[in-house]
């Protein structure tokens, strides 16, 4: 390789790092946003969890065997998307879409038991309405199920894209940013567990 | 045709480059996923055999908490403080911990006392 094409390719090399690093970065950013939306919605729960009105509390309504059921679906569709991320990095486009597939089948079985015990619930009486304690409950648990819904969403339309485009750098971008906020709200779904499930039934 | 070569050159590279760096290899998740397996389990079964006084468990509830968030955040999202990307990430993300401690912490503390003052 002579002198001019190794400078142009340097060049080139770190333009195109730069740029991937920039919307990773902004998305990354855009993630710590969401943190401080997520950060009001624990502190009007940690304010309002004591005031159940003379219902139920949540040493009543948690079934603990239930959620952790829900947290280990969360917690493996985590490293299955790192093993997606591994194979987009690899070139390796039968390893991403099949991992992708598995993440979105555990994402899935989050949600449908989210749903699941938001029903149980409302059905039993004990709605969003009953008390300032169940309004908090399902807003914050609720705000994550919704992210957890979106990036579902995002994860078929990036299921299609790989399936029809293959990984070139803009798609693995793309997966990238997926990946933080896939990652990103296991992270919120530890805080959830802790602070609303385990502190609530102790 | 030069700059055409090295273009696609670059494409073929740069991803090759990045995956060895801080993207994470498979040891690394497996490594993390063992770690948050273990700290979930420990918490969930502290909670529902309720061995311990109800402060033991609440705070290491809390403190395993902390500790998987930590460990999420290294193996899963890669923050570091060694490469370029990495410490902007890690960077920002103290700043939004810092508005967090202050938005959540402090809201805490002024609901509880103010509970605490209107009991006398």
């Amino acid at each position: 390789m002579n002198t001019v094409t190794a400078t142009m390719h340097t060049d080139d090399h770190a333009h195109h790092g730069h740029h991937e690093n920039n919307t990773v970065f902004g998305f990354w950013l855009y993630l710590m946003t969401d943190c401080l939306l997520f950060a009001s919605f624990f502190a009007t729960y940690a304010v309002l969890f004591m005031n159940t009105a003379g219902g139920v509390s949540g040493k009543d309504i948690f079934e603990l065997n239930f959620v952790a059921v829900e947290t280990a679906a969360l917690l493996v569709s985590s490293i299955t998307f790192g093993f997606a991320m591994i194979g987009a990095h690899k070139q390796n486009r039968g390893a991403a879409l099949a991992w992708l597939a598995v993440t979105w089948l555990l994402g899935a079985s989050f949600i449908g038991m989210e749903v699941y015990e938001f029903h149980h619930l409302i059905t039993h009486g004990h709605g969003p309405q009953q008390s300032a304690f169940l309004t908090a409950f399902f807003s914050l648990v609720g705000l994550h199920g919704l992210h957890v819904t979106a990036g579902l969403i995002w994860m078929t339309v990036m299921f299609i894209e790989v399936s029809r485009r293959g990984l070139p750098e803009q798609t693995v971008t793309r997966l990238s940013c997926l990946s933080l906020f896939w990652h990103f709200l296991d992270i919120v779904w530890i805080c959830v567990f802790t602070v609303v499930y385990l502190m609530g039934a102790m | 045709m030069a700059l055409h070569d090295s273009h696609s050159k670059a494409h073929q590279d740069a991803p090759a480059q990045a995956s060895h760096e801080d993207h994470g290899s498979v040891k690394s998740y497996v490594v993390g996923f063992i770690l948050s397996v273990v700290l979930t389990v420990i918490p969930f079964v502290l909670v529902m055999k309720g061995d311990f006084s109800k402060v033991t468990t609440l705070w290491s509830v809390i403190i395993l908490g902390l500790i998987q968030i930590w460990v999420h955040l290294k193996y899963f999202l890669h923050l570091n403080f060694v490469t370029d990307e990495g410490r902007a990430n890690t960077f920002s993300f103290l700043f939004s911990a810092l508005i967090i401690f202050m938005v959540v912490g402090l809201s805490i503390w002024i609901i509880y006392e103010s509970n605490a003052m209107m009991m006398y």
